[in-house]
């Protein structure tokens, strides 16, 4: 055991009927840092989380938390992670705080213990003022603040958040990034699945892309991007008279392939950095042309996919179960 | 959520990675704040108490109004007869429930946390078992208010009445463990309440709830005579009415020590093994 990996997973294998889940899967997490683990419906992303936080035995292979194995340690391991599921786990009929409360009480805090925690997430998750609410009552984000709030009431070592985006409007997904931004500032090991590059790029210091329950890529957001590509820049002048000019001047700023028309009065080049953008904006500025769109992209999941085994991630959706682990 | 940029509030916990030294009895305190969580959730949707608070009026008064005048010769002798196998059959029917809340439960996600926290797993089905409790105390006192109201009077003391009504209790509580086994091994709410209704039914039908046993044919009253609802319904007419208790409360004990004994056990096993 490397001293310093709190997630640990070797040759992970798990069958469910016919569908192999997992088909040897490696995981690795330093301390203090987050994983993003990045595949699409089904690629087993949320049964390797089931396993890792104890929820599922696995058919083959092993994997450890803070050093103890999840299987044969598995009380252990309780007593260091968080788990916050994809659906929002809280129960509805309760109140944020009753919720909060009663994980405190599970986890021994004790009467006083649990109130006080349960005031302080409330308090930094911002659910103050809908705390005495059954939490049927609140809105999706606000759920899902309340639900990862409840995965952290024994202050966890390690936290597992699968999808914890999924659903929300943009807004909410980047007040989401900020909360997992901070947890991993105050020490916390994360591992968050994603169907998203952007936001494993947004959070994770590496990211493993599962496909069919295996890895096929483990890299830094850097260096991933470096093999699928980049930021595209997107612009649609408000004038299509316009579109010569404009593509001109965004494959100036591009990195070197020239500006492509990917959609009617859309054009779209590569870009290396996020200089690029400002960079066009007051080249549209000076040559007067304006546009009703401009944006920065990564590239989606089925590009990544595209690129790195050759098909796109929704191709085979209709030919396997999308949800192996429900 | 501009507070959110701060760093998360944590504790010493000094539980990680330290030795677990649980304090004692784990089991009875978790399970006691689940049980304390199905209270709340009772209280948060009364409508989920119809079948505790307004079936057995509805028996009631069904039954002494149309049967009890053919049955008895009248209606107030009938209702003397008939209230104590009301409380059994409603009581039975009223632990139907907690099969259906446990199989919503599950589908939603939220026994997925509690099995990922340090707690014994099987803290969050003891605690539903016993926050239901409450339930069966309602059937309790809504059966006797209403028969109070049409004219029934118990017959002995307070102190076996109130043994009859505790029996009755305990009756549900450890009959509950067969849907919470239902409710791990079918699929869907619905499907728990149409096997327990099946199960339920020829329990309180074929039993002495509505009728002496005397006039049935001879193979039924075998059956009769060993239904659990027959001792119950008995015990609680002889602790009401004064009637020969017999062995009934023993044989009533023993089905109750015997439901634990059988369906708790293969509950949880089923419960640990479903995903």
């Amino acid at each position: 055991m490397t001293a310093d990996l709190v997630i640990e997973a070797e040759g992970l294998v798990k069958t469910f009927g016919k569908t192999r889940a997992l088909q040897g899967v490696d995981l690795a997490v330093p301390r203090g840092t987050v994983l993003g683990v990045l595949g699409p419906n089904g690629a087993g992303k949320t049964t390797a989380v089931r396993i890792l936080s104890t929820l599922l035995t696995p058919d083959a292979g092993s994997a450890r938390i803070s050093g103890f194995d999840v299987v044969r340690d598995a009380e252990r391991v309780r007593q260091s992670i968080g788990l916050t599921g994809q659906y929002a786990s809280v129960d509805e009929d309760l109140t944020g705080r009753q919720n909060l409360e009663l994980f405190g009480t599970l986890l021994e805090l004790g009467r006083t213990g649990a109130r006080r925690r349960a005031a302080e997430l409330l308090d930094w998750f911002d659910l103050t003022d809908a705390a005495n609410r059954p939490a049927k009552t609140y809105s999706g984000g606000m759920r899902r603040r309340l639900d990862l709030a409840a995965s952290l009431v024994g202050s966890p070592d390690v936290i597992f958040l699968d999808e914890p985006t999924t659903g929300l409007d943009p807004a909410k997904r980047e007040d989401m990034w900020d909360v997992v931004r901070s947890l991993v500032g105050n020490g916390s090991t994360v591992l968050l699945t994603t169907q998203y590059l952007e936001e494993a790029d947004a959070l994770a210091d590496a990211i493993t892309v599962i496909d069919h329950g295996r890895v096929i890529a483990h890299d830094t957001p850097e260096g991933l991007k470096r093999v699928v590509g980049g930021q595209t820049l997107e612009v649609r002048p408000s004038d299509p008279a316009h579109l010569p000019r404009t593509a001109e001047i965004l494959t100036q700023v591009g990195s070197g392939a020239p500006a492509d028309e990917i959609r009617k009065g859309v054009l779209a080049v590569p870009v290396t950095d996020d200089a690029a953008l400002t960079e066009s904006v007051a080249r549209f500025a000076t040559a007067g042309i304006a546009v009703t769109e401009l944006s920065l992209h990564l590239p989606s999941l089925d590009e990544v996919f595209f690129t790195l085994t050759g098909r796109t991630a929704s191709e085979d959706d209709t030919t396997r179960p999308t949800e192996v682990a429900a | 959520m501009s507070t959110l940029i701060d760093a998360p509030p944590t504790r010493s916990r000094g539980l990680s990675n330290s030795v677990p030294n649980p304090r004692p009895f784990r089991l009875v305190r978790h399970s006691l704040a689940l049980a304390k969580r199905s209270l709340i959730k009772t209280w948060r949707t009364p409508e989920a108490l119809i079948d505790v608070t307004l079936q057995p009026v509805l028996f009631l008064i069904i039954f002494v109004y149309v049967f009890g005048g053919a049955v008895a010769g009248s209606t107030h002798d009938y209702l003397q007869f008939l209230l104590p196998g009301i409380l059994a059959q409603t009581i039975a029917t009223g632990a139907i429930a907690i099969g259906v809340n446990l199989n919503t439960d599950i589908a939603k996600g939220i026994f997925d946390r509690f099995r990922s926290l340090p707690i014994p797993r099987s803290a969050p089905l003891v605690g539903a078992v016993l926050g239901d409790v409450v339930r069966y105390v309602i059937v309790t006192v809504s059966t006797l208010a209403i028969g109070y109201v049409m004219g029934f009077r118990i017959d002995t003391d307070p102190f076996r009445a109130i043994a009859g009504c505790l029996l009755a209790v305990l009756f549900a509580l450890c009959l509950s463990w067969l849907p919470v086994l239902v409710s791990m091994k079918v699929r869907t709410a619905g499907a728990v309440q149409g096997v327990m209704f099946a199960l339920i039914m020829p329990l309180s039908f074929a039993s002495n709830v509505f009728v002496g046993a005397d006039t049935l044919p001879g193979w039924m009253q075998a059956f009769v005579d060993v239904n659990p609802m027959t001792h119950l319904v008995a015990s609680v007419r002889g602790l009401f009415l004064g009637t020969p208790l017999g062995n009934h409360v023993w044989w009533t004990l023993a089905w109750c020590a015997g439901f634990v004994a059988v369906f708790m056990p293969l509950a949880l096993r089923a419960y640990r093994k479903k995903i």
